[in-house]
């Protein structure tokens, strides 16, 4: 997505670059225009390359984004959604002010924040790690181990954390020797988000670190070796030679991280649910399949989606100001 | 360059922390393919005890007694397939476009596809789309809808704008079609962006749940990751998997073998794979936000 928004710098540039010649005297407007038509009917082919990824954009992304209003209206699906009754904002006031509104919310600003602040740190940790160690073939070794777990599917890495802590699996079996008593985890909501945070750390810290590693690889040796000279220790020289190289990295990838906050997955949330740790890990994504597809409550569920989507755009705008100030005027927009 | 003596201490220190992260990732999975040959919990009771008599394919014997787990195998082969099919042709039709300088109306295209990635109609509204069309229960519900991934054209574009212009210039003066150009041209330059594209769409696809869970109601339908949800999660067995044992302890050792086994069964194939790709999919990471 830095990606993205670099690009459209760039084009936009670009543009302004293409449009300084309009401004000279005797250009007639029109014939850019006809130079445009020009230009289509000439590189058709690329416009008809295209088409397949307008179409199923247009059909499954754009039409979904109209298919929202039924936020405001009392759908019925046999009246459709331009006939269903437009109820304003009844699903939105009936949300925050439901009994069960501060929890679900809360739920998910937690599980995201904690699993962002502690989840974070960890990759680039690892990378620094791992670019101290001098013997290409061990670092690509233990790379591959710690890579490994990402190839594995969700629903894999819930089951083995329902085996793993059910009361006769293996962590009890060891807890049990030392305390003599064991826990169902699976049915405690203090557990949940410990749980999920932990899993998640598991599947993901050492994928999360490649981004980092590579950059390192941009480090100077020489810088290394010049403050070694001037008898820097190795902390040191991480500190103020490696961080530095790993800053703007950090920034893109913490807005965009934080700017998700509340588009927190759906999936490991949901299979990690039990009846009795619902307190803590009913989220508000959980919550809309819920809603909508299980009790066919369709319009308030797209509210409550709704209402998520612009806390998150809210967020991501947020985050992305302060990252700002604290990164020298350098954010991602 | 000679290292302090703190300094040495610490290189070691990093790496004993290096070797026991390492093992507290390896530990869990070498446990559940260990696990999935032997009786439950014997592996704990015995440690290195072990002997070989303990060793047993019980597990797996039962996990393919029942024809569920592999119908659901070759529903993920055909759902992978056709998506990683669909998304890669896609995206690389739209980011060859896009590649070209000077294309007419390109910022606006990309305006188009960037939007989508901040805004989406959320999870009814797309379902209500999906059931409208009648694409529910259909291999369509899993393929289109997510077939359109603007990061995926981004790699492409990338790709492609790397692709210096003088060959296709040298082409045309030759006489070719925009179309052989690409065709002769493009496309074999683009294996390696192919691949990574593919390798990413297939796992993606392999590993995923929710969309079959919400649009394939139908069980003869369900990949294997529905599959293993059943049996891990919901903790349902299927009968032709316990046979004629009923009594309540049998029944729960017997799930839990089926548990190990399915496990290693679902997530092998991929573990046992990936280090051959490892370089390709480093790349495609780096391709998508460094540049």
């Amino acid at each position: 997505m830095q990606n993205a928004a670099r690009e459209l710098q760039e084009e936009h540039v670009q543009h302004q670059k293409q449009k300084e010649p309009d401004k000279q005297p005797g250009h007639q407007p029109d014939k850019k225009k006809n130079k445009n038509l020009e230009y289509i009917k000439k590189n058709y082919l690329l416009y008809l390359f295209i088409a397949p990824a307008i179409i199923l954009t247009i059909v499954f992304k754009y039409i979904p984004m109209y298919g929202a209003v039924i936020a405001f209206k009392d759908f019925s699906p046999m009246r459709g959604i331009m006939g269903s009754e437009w109820v304003g904002l009844e699903h939105f006031t009936g949300f925050l002010t439901s009994p069960n509104f501060l929890n679900i919310f809360m739920n998910t600003l937690k599980l995201s924040s904690f699993e962002l602040l502690l989840g974070f740190p960890i990759p680039i940790i690892l990378a620094l790690m791992l670019n101290q160690i001098r013997r290409a073939n061990a670092k690509k070794n233990i790379q591959l181990i710690l890579y490994a777990p990402h190839f594995i599917s969700v629903v894999v890495i819930s089951g083995m954390v329902f085996l793993f802590l059910s009361p006769t699996g293996p962590i009890n079996s060891l807890v049990s020797l030392v305390t003599g008593n064991t826990y169902s985890l699976m049915s405690d909501p203090d557990a949940f988000r410990s749980i999920y945070i932990i899993s998640g750390i598991w599947q993901g810290a050492g994928w999360a670190s490649i981004i980092y590693v590579a950059a390192l690889a941009n480090v100077d040796p020489q810088l290394h070796d010049a403050a070694k000279i001037d008898g820097a220790s190795l902390l040191r020289r991480i500190w103020h030679i490696d961080l530095p190289v790993l800053k703007p990295v950090m920034a893109v990838l913490f807005i965009l991280a934080a700017g998700g906050i509340m588009a927190i997955g759906f999936e490991k949330a949901y299979l990690l649910q039990t009846s009795m740790n619902i307190p803590a890990s009913e989220i508000i994504p959980t919550y809309v399949y819920k809603l909508g597809l299980q009790a066919g409550d369709y319009s308030f569920a797209t509210a409550v989606g709704l209402f998520n989507a612009v806390i998150n755009v809210f967020l991501l705008v947020f985050v992305n100001s302060v990252v700002k100030k604290l990164n020298e005027g350098e954010g991602l927009m | 360059m000679n290292l302090t003596k703190s300094d040495r201490i610490l290189l070691t220190v990093n790496k004993m922390l290096l070797v026991i992260v390492s093992l507290l990732v390896l530990l869990p999975l070498l446990y559940v393919f260990l696990s999935s040959f032997l009786q439950p919990n014997t592996l704990l009771n015995k440690g290195i005890m072990l002997s070989f008599s303990d060793f047993s394919l019980d597990g797996y014997a039962r996990l393919f007694a029942d024809g569920t787990i592999l119908r659901g195998f070759f529903n993920s082969v055909l759902y992978a397939t056709g998506f990683t099919f669909v998304t890669v042709v896609v995206s690389i039709l739209a980011g060859y476009t896009l590649s070209q300088d000077g294309l007419v109306g390109k910022k606006t295209i990309m305006i188009f596809f960037i939007v989508t990635m901040f805004f989406n109609g959320g999870l009814i509204p797309t379902y209500l789309l999906v059931r409208d069309l009648g694409m529910l229960n259909t291999v369509w519900a899993i393929i289109l809808p997510n077939a359109i991934s603007v990061w995926f054209i981004i790699l492409a574009r990338t790709y492609f704008k790397a692709i210096p212009n003088e060959l296709k210039e040298a082409a045309r003066i030759d006489g070719a079609s925009d179309f052989m150009i690409f065709l002769k041209i493009i496309l074999p330059l683009s294996k390696p962006i192919i691949f990574v594209l593919a390798l990413y769409a297939f796992i993606g696809q392999w590993n995923a749940y929710f969309d079959a869970m919400i649009y394939l109601e139908d069980r003869e339908l369900h990949p294997l990751q529905l599959v293993l949800r059943s049996i891990l999660i919901q903790n349902e067995v299927q009968p032709g998997m316990i046979g004629d044992q009923m009594a309540r302890a049998e029944l729960q050792r017997i799930s839990e073998m089926i548990k190990y086994s399915s496990i290693v069964v679902a997530s092998l194939p991929l573990l046992i794979m990936y280090p051959f790709f490892q370089k390709y999919f480093e790349k495609g990471v780096m391709v998508g936000s460094l540049k």
